[in-house]
């Protein structure tokens, strides 16, 4: 990631600027808010259901390395060959090879995340293999050359009249039509002729099932099954947090996930894959590999508390509520994951030096806390995450932690504590703002950011101490 | 004494809100009980505990916890605050040894509507004019406390108060403490929104029970030119239902003429 790329700041600036971007993620989140609610009508009914969610994937990460061990054993006896990859350079070379001992030079891909984490398509691109996204989505994205606005919903940012141009300008022979049924028609007929002429086809996975070594695959397009199927080889990719211990731990994280992900009680296919065409079946790919990847995630597994960051089902509901995501959209981020998942998880992948200013970007307003499936304590997280930047918890595993100092910040904390851990101190300052009736700098720093958009804040011309004082409110 | 509650009156409510915590503390001596004012209290900490710096957090809650020996219940007029004290004083003081009293103190903080609804069970008889009033819920009382319909229950009880409802109550004003100044451009964009949801209330007043809200949506309406007035609920509580001449009966208080009840709120100017 450029330094260029990581700066927030700017990114959401301009953003902001776009009334386009802010109409069109707010009336998607809007949308996607109320079709979950209608799923989750009873209050019960989800704490229960989310308590016992959060349990599983509590339970899957305590138990992790001899989870994994597990899965690959399970996996191999399968049939399904297992890859371990601790960077995405790891990951892109085991998926490169793959395909070279298969001659495949053409590969669709279902959807993935990890994928995205790996920048697998330039990757394969650079190496003179073909890689098409089929799920629509994704299509659209990488047709006009973006990333995913949204880990579920990858081109939300784009609204259908944006579709219909793009599709105009890129697709070979298309005419122009703003027709939601018709643009879709046209993906559909470049990408049937693609799954067939495919090598191999790539896939994420949602769960992997450590008792029976069962990769879950949840979508609604059916391209996840075309991917995984039609093509002679199969390769999925996940990252090592998505093992669970025991298929019957499925069923509920799949109800979570598609309520909170689309509103949708299950997904219109469930794909189980545990293992290769076997000896009499008509079809299925001759070879499953799995690619496990880590990238950072065993040193998030160190931490007790940061943890809780593995539970996550990548459901992006906590995308759909958050008050700035919704205003900033998916891009300003300038990371795989947005949002406040991405918040935590970026800036813990990648490193506290580029990316501290993410974890600040939060009004700490909880609603993402309050819809998380996996009850992830993200803004207790996030608060953990601003204080390792500069003066990290003593054994601290975050990556980069403590490298982000900034001695005016630093100083401003210490008069700050000095005032207020004094209450003769803090009494003293308090009249003199009081008897002045304003306060001290109105035109620098953070008193400057606020009055852009307020007024400035006027201090009372008493304290709540003298008035309590004078109309004879006992002291302690 | 019958009775006694603690006041926690809060770092904003101090400087900027004095009126609504004299309020609040009128609304509990109204109730019978005797109200104690720790003359010693600054702030719980919440502005250094939310930016990452635990020690110096932790050094100013320390100083407060030692404001309240007696086993007596701690009102905060503001959920942020009493939300920091209930919920996250017990975490910033894992591991210290005075971690127990701290556990001790945050058992009994309560935010003064829910103290006043649940706990106190207030019966509020209006005498003001009628008037139209919007609400805003403030996340940390919202989704840390769990208060949802206390404030709306007392104002419910005001016969001469329309309560109209914001299209989107429950989402975040923006305001966030140092994301304000951190993030200008986002937390403008947010209340910018949440004036705009106030002002189509056709509302007079905005009420709240988070002095930061207040300070950040007052501070957006009054940049606007916007009439609507933003006030702690605490303060249009007792101004609407205090006895001629403003002071409780509990209490009998010289009461400075035009101190007690009724006055403006702070105001916000241009420099």
């Amino acid at each position: 990631m450029t330094a260029a790329a990581a700066d927030f700041r700017a990114s959401a600036a301009a953003a902001l600027a776009d009334p386009q971007i802010r109409a069109n993620f707010r009336r998607a989140m809007d949308g996607l808010m109320a079709k979950r609610a209608a799923l989750f009508p009873d209050p019960a009914e989800w704490q229960a259901l989310r308590a016992l969610g959060a349990a599983i994937r509590a339970r899957s990460l305590a138990n992790l390395p001899e989870l994994l061990e597990r899965l690959e054993e399970r996996c191999r006896a399968n049939g399904i060959a297992v890859h371990w990859a601790e960077t995405v350079a790891d990951a892109n070379a085991a998926v490169l090879s793959i395909l070279r001992a298969h001659g495949a030079t053409r590969v669709v891909k279902g959807k993935s995340m990890v994928s995205e984490e790996m920048h697998l398509n330039d990757f394969l691109e650079a190496h003179g293999v073909e890689s098409l996204e089929s799920d629509l989505g994704e299509y659209i994205v990488q047709l006009d050359q973006e990333t995913p606005s949204h880990i579920i919903m990858p081109a939300i940012h784009k609204n259908g009249r944006q579709i219909a141009r793009l599709f105009g300008e890129k697709i070979r022979g298309a005419q122009y039509t703003e027709d939601v049924d018709a643009l879709t028609g046209m993906a559909r007929r470049v990408l049937r002729r693609k799954f067939e002429e495919a090598g191999a086809g790539l896939s994420g996975v949602n769960f992997a099932v450590a008792e029976t070594g069962t990769l879950v695959l949840i979508e609604n397009e059916g391209n996840g099954r075309m991917s995984t199927h039609v093509p002679p080889v199969h390769v999925a990719l996940m990252g090592i947090e998505k093992v669970v211990e025991r298929l019957e731990d499925v069923p509920p994280l799949l109800a979570l996930l598609c309520r909170s992900a689309t509103g949708q009680t299950i997904t219109t296919y469930t794909n189980l894959v545990s293992g290769p065409r076997g000896p009499g079946e008509k079809d299925g790919p001759r070879e499953v590999h799995l690619v496990i990847l880590d990238n950072g995630r065993s040193r998030i597994y160190l931490d007790p508390e940061l943890r809780a960051t593995l539970r996550c089902i990548r459901c992006g509901a906590c995308m759909n509520h958050c008050p700035v995501y919704t205003r900033v959209g998916g891009h300003a981020y300038a990371a795989v994951y947005p949002g406040p998942i991405g918040k935590i998880l970026t800036p813990q992948v990648e490193g506290l030096k580029a990316r501290h200013e993410l974890p600040h970007a939060s009004s700490l307003c909880g609603a993402c806390v309050e819809i998380c499936p996996v009850e992830i304590p993200i803004t207790e997280i996030l608060i953990r995450l601003r204080g390792e930047a500069s003066h990290p918890a003593p054994g601290s595993t975050v990556r980069e932690a403590g490298e982000v100092r900034n001695p005016w910040e630093d100083l401003a904390w210490a008069l700050w504590r000095r005032v207020h851990a004094s209450s003769r101190a803090y009494r003293l300052v308090t009249r003199v703002l009081t008897r002045l009736r304003r306060l001290p700098a109105p035109r620098l720093g953070p008193l400057r950011a606020w009055t852009a958009a307020r007024t400035t804040p006027r201090p009372a011309p008493r304290t709540l101490h003298e008035l309590a004082r004078d109309r004879g409110v006992r002291d302690a | 004494m019958s009775h006694a509650v603690y006041f926690y009156g809060t770092c904003l409510v101090d400087l900027f809100y004095p009126e609504a915590g004299m309020a609040g503390i009128e609304l509990l001596r109204r109730e019978g009980l005797e109200v104690v004012f720790p003359q010693g209290q600054t702030c719980c900490g919440q502005p250094a505990f939310n930016s990452g710096y635990a020690a110096a957090a932790r050094a100013v809650a320390r100083a407060q916890v030692a404001l309240f020996p007696e086993p007596w219940p701690v009102i905060v007029p503001s959920g942020s605050c009493a939300a920091m004290m209930r919920r996250h004083y017990p975490e910033l003081f894992a591991g210290e040894d005075d971690l127990p009293a701290v556990e001790a103190l945050a058992g009994r903080v309560h935010e003064l509507t829910e103290y006043l609804v649940r706990e106190l069970g207030v019966r509020l008889a209006d005498r003001g004019q009628p008037v139209r009033v919007t609400w805003h819920a403030s996340c940390h009382a919202l989704r840390e406390l769990g208060i949802r319909e206390e404030p709306k229950a007392l104002l419910a009880q005001l016969a001469n108060v329309e309560l109209v409802g914001l299209a989107r109550e429950r989402e975040c004003c923006g305001f966030g403490g140092t994301f304000a100044v951190r993030f200008p451009e986002i937390s403008a964009a947010m209340v910018a929104d949440k004036a705009a949801d106030v002002a189509a209330t056709g509302a007079v007043e905005l009420l709240a029970a988070d002095c930061g809200c207040l300070l950040n949506i007052g501070g957006k309406l009054a940049k606007t030119g916007s009439v609507v007035r933003p006030r702690h609920i605490a303060e249009f509580l007792w101004e609407r239902t205090a006895p001629p001449g403003g002071a409780s009966s509990a209490a009998p208080l010289e009461a400075a003429a035009g101190t007690a009840a009724g006055v403006p709120p702070p105001r916000t100017g241009d420099p």
